[in-house]
């Protein structure tokens, strides 16, 4: 994966290049928006970083003038500005996602990776039936099924596991989880995404010996046909 | 203050506003003053020119009725004896050859005599007295009898002048004395009005320097000053209390993060004791993380919450399916409460639309039905319930979280909804004591309400925020029916 990051605070980059090439992946520096811009333009890259608070060219212009330029690249927005207007005001631009900062590195990293194979699989129409292993969901029927055995699930354990089977090998994050299913941004005190889960795996993992529904430690979770 | 006392002062007093005002007073009152007494006079002077010209007019009268009965001759002699009295009116007769016949007027000037008709002329009044040396205006008539003879008559117009006179000067007395009274007055009254306002900010000095703690006195007739001063002593009381909470809640954080911060520390110092190896490490780092991480979650909080109290998030407000959102939280935390062993129900009516930001409210929800979890336990064998309702009543939407837990006493609700404002009774149970404060936050920025209730026993949050619709029947907000949790229709 190739990444411009475009970030005027020369530490959080030097921190979030090293991180990114550890995970081995390409990761570009810019310090302003207008290099940042020059760069992005130049193409090539799977997902941007791109802070909101930058010199020369601030970030949402930056993605603004990107977009006028019907450059789909996806863009992950790093505020400090974490309230619900500025989320609202950072994709309203264009932004394809918005992490306030401080962040946890393991965030940010799985919502990259989620956005650059949402990139790819863009191409391909979505598929209308899911499959990890021996699990399957139909999107049009709404039907799940282990080892051809039916699943019952209620609605919301439903879409949970439409969307861990999208980003199906990918770690998602308790935060993305509570963003894409219950479309909430806030925190949650308590461990409720947890529990969620821990039903759903009862569901779908019981009995079974491969668990598909992994636990990431430090991070999240992902829904895998193999272990890792 | 330096350079206030720098000026001396006679120069503070003329620059006071009291004495500006009083001179503006002044000056004004003269002009008004002015004006009038011109008024006046104009019309005293009309006066006696009306007066003068109808005994003119009469003595013509006469003495046309005199040349009428004995012609010019009756009217020589009549004209002769009326001019001998003291203080006469002058008289000219001529013939129509311009001759001076009789009277008492030695000279007019020349051509006055051609034209009948009014004017005013200067005369010398003839030597009567000896004194004639002060020439004196007359106003005078001439008519023209039929056989072509002139007849002048004129009245001495001094009177006029005098009053004119008297007027003046009395006019210009009266403005100097009271020009003068008014600076005095102004002095009198700006040194007054200084003395009171010097006071004030002589206390207000050490009202500074005493830490807020004195007050402006109060004199109690309740004029102007005495109104500023009670306004200002409950502007520094409000003050005094909100910097007192602003010191309570630094106290609080000071002490709240200290304990989370050391046990950050400690938990680094303990993988740093030789002997540790690899996994006590990792251990220890990942604690260390999410140690950070609480404290971050605490921050965010904090900031959250100040900039709701800014007002910054208003413009995110619209209508939004309150039962959806209801809805979806409690879907959220069902799962929680039942793994804690809660019996956990909800109310929530179908269809109600509210106005303000979804996502606030869910969060304020969130808290709400969180706190419950974590505080409500009831101190007994009682079951562990917790409640959440929503229902529309008139033109508001309102949200309840009730628990059977120990409650909280009505004296300290109002200290609950602080910052960091967590209950004694509390302190050893996790959290930060800003779920509620949050809550508040929230139900402040949509013109609403946190209340907290006796649930008897229990505790109930109730928040409360507009509805979209007064209630009227349903059937407005349709497409909400389902009571489902749908997904932000609204948004």
């Amino acid at each position: 994966m190739r990444l411009l990051i475009v970030e005027d605070d020369s530490d959080s980059a030097a921190y979030l290049v090293k991180a990114f090439r550890q995970e081995g992946h390409v990761a570009d520096h810019a310090a302003d928006g207008l290099t940042g811009y020059a760069m992005a333009e130049g193409g090539g890259y799977d997902v941007l970083v791109v802070d909101r608070m930058l010199p020369r060219m601030d970030g949402l212009s930056l993605i603004r003038s990107l977009r006028e330029q019907n450059d789909t690249t996806p863009v992950l927005i790093l505020s400090a500005l974490g309230q619900v207007d500025d989320r609202v005001k950072g994709l309203r631009a264009g932004g394809d996602d918005y992490l306030p900062k401080p962040y946890a590195f393991s965030e940010l990293m799985a919502r990259v990776e989620v956005l650059s194979r949402r990139r790819s699989a863009a191409a391909s129409a979505e598929p209308t039936m899911y499959r990890v292993g021996d699990l399957e969901l139909d999107r049009l029927t709404r039907r799940v099924s282990r080892a051809g055995e039916e699943i019952v699930l209620q609605p919301r354990e439903f879409r949970l596991l439409e969307y861990l089977m999208r980003n199906a090998g990918q770690v998602v994050t308790r935060t993305m989880l509570l963003e894409n299913v219950w479309d909430y941004h806030f925190d949650p005190q308590t461990n409720v995404i947890d529990v969620h889960i821990s039903r759903l795996r009862a569901k779908i993992d019981k009995g079974q010996t491969v668990p598909l529904l992994q636990t990431v430690r430090g991070a999240g979770y992902a829904l895998r046909a193999e272990g890792r | 203050m330096a350079s206030a006392s720098d000026i001396s002062a006679p120069s503070r007093l003329f620059r006071s506003t009291a004495f500006r005002l009083t001179l503006l007073y002044m000056g004004v009152f003269a002009m008004f003053a002015t004006a009038a007494l011109g008024y006046v006079a104009w019309n005293a002077r009309r006066l006696i020119e009306d007066q003068i010209r109808q005994t003119i007019d009469a003595e013509i009268t006469g003495l046309s009725e005199q040349f009428r009965q004995g012609g010019i001759r009756r009217l020589v002699l009549a004209i002769e004896q009326r001019a001998r009295g003291p203080g006469a009116s002058l008289y000219l007769v001529t013939s129509p050859f311009g001759e001076r016949l009789a009277g008492n007027v030695e000279q007019v000037p020349a051509g006055l005599l051609d034209r009948a008709g009014e004017s005013e002329i200067p005369y010398a009044r003839g030597a009567e007295e000896g004194q004639g040396t002060r020439p004196a205006l007359a106003i005078v008539r001439v008519y023209v009898l039929p056989a072509g003879f002139r007849v002048l008559v004129g009245r001495d117009a001094s009177e006029r002048d005098r009053l004119r006179q008297v007027v003046r000067r009395a006019g210009g007395w009266a403005l100097a004395v009271v020009l003068l009274l008014g600076v005095i007055g102004g002095f009198v009254i700006a040194r007054r009005v200084l003395k009171r306002v010097d006071a004030m900010s002589a206390t207000t000095v050490s009202i500074m320097a005493s830490d807020l703690k004195d007050r402006l006195p109060v004199s109690g007739n309740g004029d102007e000053l005495d109104r500023l001063a009670i306004n200002l002593n409950t502007m520094l009381d409000r003050i005094a209390l909100l910097l007192g909470g602003l010191r309570q809640v630094s106290d609080n954080i000071a002490h709240d993060l200290k304990t989370p911060l050391t046990r950050l520390r400690n938990r680094a110092d303990e993988a740093l004791r030789p002997g540790a190896g690899e996994a006590d490490m990792r251990r220890a780092l990942d604690g260390v993380i999410e140690d950070a991480d609480n404290l971050i979650r605490v921050f965010n909080a904090l900031l959250m919450i100040a900039r709701l109290e800014a007002g910054q998030a208003r413009e995110t407000m619209a209508p939004f399916d309150a039962t959806a959102t209801t809805t979806s939280v409690a879907e959220l935390y069902e799962a929680v409460a039942e793994e804690a062993g809660v019996h956990f129900t909800c109310q929530i009516e179908p269809g109600i639309a509210a106005i303000g930001s979804r996502e606030l409210i869910g969060q304020a929800l969130a808290n709400m039905v969180d706190n419950a979890l974590k505080y409500g336990r009831p101190p007994g064998a009682g079951a562990f319930e917790v409640t959440l309702s929503m229902r529309q009543t008139g033109q508001t939407v309102t949200f309840t979280v009730a628990d059977r837990g120990p409650g909280i006493p009505p004296e300290q609700h109002a200290r609950a909804l602080e910052r960091f404002g967590r209950l004694d009774s509390s302190r050893s149970q996790p959290g930060f004591g800003l779920g509620l404060s949050l809550v508040n936050a929230i139900a402040h920025i949509h013109g609403g309400t946190l209340d907290l209730k006796d649930h008897a026993p229990g505790l109930a949050a109730v928040l409360t925020i507009p509805a979209q619709s007064a209630r009227n029947g349903h059937a407005r907000n349709g497409h909400a029916g389902n009571g489902h949790a749908g997904n932000g229709h609204a948004r």
